[in-house]
């Protein structure tokens, strides 16, 4: 269903990952963690082509896109299948929570603006927001920003939803929201890639939790199981690292 | 002292030519808005070969003063171009002072495009916009407020410098005011009177602009 095979990034000379392979199933929910700076994020970017991958074949549904030759209209189809949930939200500063939304809806998908405004506010109202469709992002707080964030992604109809530490730029009292709107989509069967520092949340939510360490997948598997009882020594090292102040479980 | 009597027989006459003044200032403003957003978009996006017309473009229309810009549109390109013999004074002056204010206006807007933040055009790409449909509907907007303190500015200069234009023979502002002085010899009152219209007019953009900022900035109050 989404699957990248060999997908190699370099910046300059520098290999950010090489020969990266990773597949999901419709549905499936995964989340990457790691230590900072090991091309977590950068692999999320290659996803949709906000960064170009130097080679490899990403295929998202019936989209696939080999990196060498992507012309600008494989690109744009690719992103079409795939919506993207920013560190720091990246609303538009100059339309309100309900223009957000609808946005891609009327520029992208063509949709009449008064069925996107109707369904922008249906979105509104299930992240818990339709008191603030009219609002703009300079008046809204962090979390409510991000839930908008997220609120854009889900009105992209998209096959997968990819979060880039959704929660990281976030003040401790508005992570909750955030992460318990993820939830309630991950009860909706909604396909998703998370990169993460919220090892609790990786936890309750993920599937299966993808271990990156300096650009390699180190390894992969349910959280229970990752969490309990990680095969990798660098995977041991870091969830002890990790775990220690937060109370959880060491492995 | 000051002949007031004079001064207020010739506002009538000066205030007749304010339309023809105005007139050339807002249609060089407007057409100068659109050829600069272009330069600043080619700028921005870096489209081969036309960024390097750009830069040059820019850099002559800055570097080289608007009285010589004018005379070279009016005495100068004729000599070259068999058309523009017949070129007026006013569109002379219309071509000169859109040309040598985009080349200004093309940097501010380029400065206000430059600072709207990066994460929402990926944010636009993330969801499927091509770069013109970011451009119109994301940046340019926004960059439309960053700018226009600076953009109204230079509308204000634009219309006091319409005033060159009575030397390539147009009765503007100036040019009236100038015939009007040379008859009467009374230089002071006629000069004075015409200082104090530039001046109420442009106090009243001012005003206008005030409240065209405060419209711009509705979505940025908390």
């Amino acid at each position: 269903m989404i699957s990248l095979e060999a997908v190699t990034k370099r910046f300059g000379k520098q290999n950010v990952f090489a020969d990266i392979d990773l597949t999901l199933e419709r549905g499936e929910i995964i989340v990457i963690i790691g230590p900072s700076g090991t091309g977590k994020s950068t692999l999320l970017r290659c996803i949709n082509f906000l960064e170009r991958p130097e080679s490899g074949r990403i295929t998202v549904g019936d989209v696939q896109v080999d990196a060498q030759r992507a012309s600008r209209s494989d690109i744009l189809k690719l992103r079409r299948r795939t919506a993207f949930v920013f560190q720091n939200y990246g609303l538009f500063a100059n339309k309100t929570a309900l223009q957000n939304i609808s946005e891609g809806m009327i520029v992208v998908d063509k949709i009449p603006k008064e069925q996107a405004h109707a369904r922008a506010r249906e979105i509104l109202e299930r992240i818990g927001l339709a008191d603030k469709s009219d609002a703009y992002p300079a008046a809204l707080s962090g979390g409510q920003q991000q839930r908008i964030g997220i609120g854009r992604a889900m009105a992209a109809n998209a096959d997968v939803i990819l979060f880039d530490e959704p929660t990281s730029s976030l003040d401790p009292q508005w992570v909750g929201e955030v992460l318990s709107l993820m939830k309630q989509l991950a009860s909706e069967q909604q396909t998703m890639i998370i990169v993460t520092h919220e090892m609790q949340f990786a936890r309750d939510v993920a599937d299966r939790v993808v271990f990156m360490d300096e650009g390699q997948i180190i390894e992969q598997a349910p959280p229970e199981e990752l969490f309990t009882a990680p095969k990798d020594p660098r995977t041991q090292r870091f969830l002890r690292k990790i775990l220690a102040p937060t109370g959880q479980p060491l492995p | 002292m000051l002949n007031l009597e004079y001064m207020w027989g010739l506002l009538p006459v000066l205030l007749s030519y304010l339309p023809l003044t105005l007139q050339m200032a807002t249609i060089a403003m407007l057409f100068a808005l659109v050829f600069a957003c272009l330069l600043a978009v080619i700028r921005v996006t870096r489209v081969p070969l036309l960024n390097g017309f750009s830069l040059l473009f820019i850099s002559f229309f800055r570097g080289t003063p608007l009285l010589v810009q004018l005379f070279l549109f009016y005495y100068g390109l004729p000599q070259l171009v068999e058309a523009l013999v017949s070129i007026n004074g006013v569109t002379a002056a219309i071509l000169g002072l859109t040309l040598h204010f985009s080349a200004y206006m093309a940097e501010s807007i380029r400065a206000a495009i430059v600072g709207i933040d990066r994460s929402q055009t990926e944010a636009a790409l993330s969801i499927g916009m091509t770069q013109p449909q970011l451009m119109r509907r994301i940046i340019l907007p926004q960059a439309t407020r960053v700018a226009t303190p600076t953009l109204m500015n230079y509308f204000i200069d634009m219309i006091k410098a319409t005033s060159l234009a009575f030397t390539l023979g147009v009765t503007e502002l100036m040019g009236a005011t100038q015939k009007e002085a040379s008859s009467s010899f009374l230089y002071l009152e006629a000069f004075l009177l015409v200082a104090i219209i530039y001046w109420v007019v442009v106090e009243l953009l001012s005003w206008g602009q005030r409240h065209l900022e405060i419209y711009l900035n509705r979505a940025y109050q908390r």
